[in-house]
């Protein structure tokens, strides 16, 4: 039985139907010159895709910064930013 | 059947012309509280004004009262409340978020004896400085003085014609003796009162800008809910209605809200003047007070003294053209008041010469009679 | 100031910000902008438009709220949005009309609006956004400061004790009371969602960090810290009695849920109900 790239399980654990659901990922998009450096967005994101960067914004806070690898896109950055500095996006992605 | 405004002849008691004129002058919403001696225009509109389709609705205070009058209006009903004294001390703040947001409305205030709860019962005329200045700050305000019933009812109506034309509150200083009297009213036809209603925005909701004017200093009123998405607030603002927080918008906002009642005084302002062409004592009056110096003028005409009354239908804004006027002409000015001399000495502020100006003051709860006036007058 | 990167790649809120008066003025850290998306995302989610809807806002730190939301906004007296709401609407009784204002605005001077909103079941929305102190003027302690709080007015330790606001709303008649902090973003959009559906009062105390009037004088650190003590210490209770939603920063918990949601005539309901009987002279 073939394994998929992402999919190393073994066949009695593979779901049947992991050929049609869509794996969702998600992109974060930072209004670095809105950001006040509360910290909300890296604190609870629950895969911990946010950081805070070293740069420094126009109002002398830290923006944080996207590792995309394992956003799921919950878009629960968005929604406790204070400042609404942050665009969240789904992307689906077939599952080969 | 279609409800209608009481046309005819009535013997009705001053409160009750005040509502219906409220009534008439298409007012459907009124928020109160009550209190002696106003209660009875809220007694009144809670009973006809549903059947016109208005809400009357008793607010847990003055302050709600006062608040609640000022929504209405922002969501484009016009709106009135109806307090003495005490509760007028209560609105005093909110009248000046009326005045810096703009808003038409009209606050009756049945004066009583004051200060604090007073005499409740009983006739003052305490309240007039309070009408101009009870709020903090710098702004003009229009204030009507009836003197009898038939004022009472038409006097409400032009009370509602001015706040709609400046988008001002305007405050109609009646008294206990005016409000709990029973005169002769006569009410006309509906189509022949003449109603004025707010400017609207002639423009796009993209194009408006809230508080914007073409130089007559009122600026069109977009109400709720049209998609105009205005911002008031009682913060001073600029002319989008923003938050500006600066000596020079300040400067501009409120020199604009002081101009659009001074600069149209002319209009605004009125009086009545009895005997007074060649007229040497000059006896100036208002509300209850003005019927007694009628008959004061009356029984000095008969001893062959030269006496004459200018009448006060408007207290404020406050005719200094015209006292100044008189004060080249007579001998001496009298002015009749039942508080400790409010007007009197708005009378001295208006006269450059040294004529003698002389006050005949009852502090509350009795009227001044015509001959307390003829032996006052007769006395100097 | 714009909410876009570029003109395809802009927030999905911009619609309701007035861009023209963006950033806002609340400090690092504070959750009012937290309970101002929450909400709006609830008028997105439930396909409202914005001339429905009319924000009255009173003083304070949350009443600076009516002033970025491009709806019809009214920033009001001290204390008075919530009588200058019920006259709105009465005017407009189409119009959804929200009280958007802080813990010292509507429960201290405006308390006695509160209870009487309540006790009519007038069809406003209070959002109550609660700091636990007054923070435009500093920090002073108010009735919803906790028991031995410091703040700048009471410096030896606050020696009152606060409102239960669900209690205080449900016992005066509410019809929809919730309690949620600004960490439940989700719970919060549904519970502004349900009170959008429905008539009749309905009261939602938002939780929100303050670190500049409360958490730094209470040492409990930035707002990241007094976040992560309600990540620690709430508890979700749907459907208890208010009088039990506990709300303790001396090592108690902090219930959280929509504890009040009865059927009850509104306001505005038998308003127009009883217009129309008088106007059809059945009265």
């Amino acid at each position: 039985m073939e394994k998929s790239k992402e999919n190393s399980k073994p066949f009695w654990r593979t779901p049947l139907d992991y050929r049609e659901i869509k794996k969702i990922k998600g992109k974060v998009f930072i209004l670095e010159d809105l950001c006040k450096g509360c910290g909300f967005c890296i604190e609870f994101c629950p895969t911990g895709s946010l950081e805070r960067s070293d740069k420094l914004n126009s109002k002398g806070y830290h923006p944080p910064i996207f590792n995309p690898e394992k956003c799921t896109g919950c878009g629960f950055c968005e929604k406790i930013c204070p400042e609404f500095a942050i665009i969240t996006e789904k992307i689906e992605m077939e599952v080969k | 059947m279609s409800v209608k405004i009481l046309t005819g002849t009535h013997y009705m008691l001053g409160d009750h012309a005040c509502a219906e004129g409220a009534i008439a002058a298409g007012c459907r919403f009124f928020a109160g509280y009550p209190i002696t001696p106003a209660t009875e225009i809220a007694e009144w509109i809670s009973i006809r004004l549903p059947k016109f389709g208005g809400v009357y609705i008793q607010m847990e205070d003055e302050l709600a009262s006062m608040a609640a009058v000022i929504g209405a209006s922002c969501g484009g009903l016009k709106s009135m409340t109806a307090t003495s004294g005490p509760g007028f001390s209560l609105m005093v703040e909110n009248i000046g978020l009326a005045v810096m947001m703009e808003v038409p409305c009209v606050v009756v205030n049945i004066q009583r004896g004051a200060p604090s709860t007073g005499l409740p019962t009983l006739v003052g005329q305490a309240d007039v400085m309070q009408a101009k200045w009870g709020s903090h700050g710098d702004y003009e305000i229009v204030a009507y003085a009836p003197a009898s019933c038939q004022e009472m009812f038409d006097l409400t109506i032009e009370a509602f014609n001015t706040a709609e034309r400046y988008r001002i509150p305007v405050i109609i200083l009646s008294d206990e003796a005016v409000g709990h009297l029973r005169e002769k009213v006569v009410i006309p036809e509906e189509k022949a009162i003449k109603l004025i209603e707010r400017k609207k925005p002639d423009v796009s909701p993209e194009e408006y800008i809230p508080y914007k004017t073409n130089g007559d200093l009122v600026p069109p009123m977009a109400i709720a809910g049209e998609g105009y998405f205005v911002h008031m607030t009682g913060l001073t603002h600029d002319e989008r209605g923003y938050p500006a927080i600066s000596g020079e918008a300040h400067e501009k906002l409120v020199r604009r809200l002081i101009d659009k009642i001074q600069k149209n005084r002319g209009d605004i302002i009125k009086f009545e003047e009895i005997e007074t062409d060649d007229a040497d004592i000059l006896i100036v009056s208002y509300g209850i007070t003005a019927r007694s110096s009628l008959k004061a003028v009356q029984i000095l005409r008969k001893e062959k003294i030269k006496a004459g009354l200018l009448r006060l239908i408007t207290i404020w804004p406050f005719p200094y053209e015209k006292i100044e006027e008189y004060a080249k002409k007579v001998s001496k000015i009298v002015v009749a008041e039942i508080n400790s001399g409010q007007v009197r000495g708005e009378v001295l502020k208006a006269i450059k010469n040294d004529l003698p100006v002389i006050g005949v003051h009852k502090l509350g709860g009795d009227l001044i009679t015509p001959y307390e006036i003829v032996e006052k007058i007769k006395e100097d | 100031m714009e909410i876009r990167l570029k003109e395809e790649l802009k927030h999905p809120l911009s619609k309701w910000i007035r861009e023209d008066r963006w950033p806002h003025i609340w400090c690092s850290g504070c959750g009012i902008g937290i309970a101002m998306s929450s909400f709006l995302y609830a008028l997105e989610e439930l396909k409202i438009e914005p001339r429905e809807v009319a924000i009255v806002s009173g003083i304070g730190c949350t009443g600076r709220v009516a002033g970025y939301v491009k709806v019809d906004s009214y920033h009001t007296t001290h204390g008075r949005p919530i009588p200058f709401a019920i006259g709105l609407k009465i005017a407009k009784p189409e119009m959804k009309v929200i009280v958007f204002s802080g813990d010292g605005d509507i429960v201290s001077i405006g308390g006695n609006h509160l209870i009487h909103a309540a006790r009519r079941n007038f069809d406003i929305i209070v959002i109550c956004v609660n700091n636990f102190n007054y923070g435009m003027t500093g920090g002073q302690f108010g009735p919803t400061t906790p028991y031995k709080a410091k703040t700048t007015t009471t410096p030896y330790g606050n020696f009152e004790y606060p409102f239960n606001l669900p209690y205080l709303a449900a016992s005066a008649g509410a019809t929809f009371v919730a309690r949620w902090t600004v960490l439940h973003t989700y719970y919060l959009r549904q519970s502004i969602k349900k009170a959008l559906k429905r008539n009749g009062f309905s009261f939602i105390e938002v939780i929100s960090p303050c670190p500049t009037g409360f958490g730094r004088p209470n040492k409990i650190g930035e707002a990241i810290d007094e976040m992560k003590y309600y990540k620690e210490k709430s508890i979700i209770k749907n459907g208890i009695d208010p009088k039990d939603a506990e709300l303790s920063f001396h090592g108690g918990n902090i219930v959280v849920g929509e504890f009040v949601e009865i059927e009850r005539a509104s306001y505005i309901e038998i308003l127009k109900q009883s217009i129309e009987e008088i106007k059809g002279g059945q009265k």
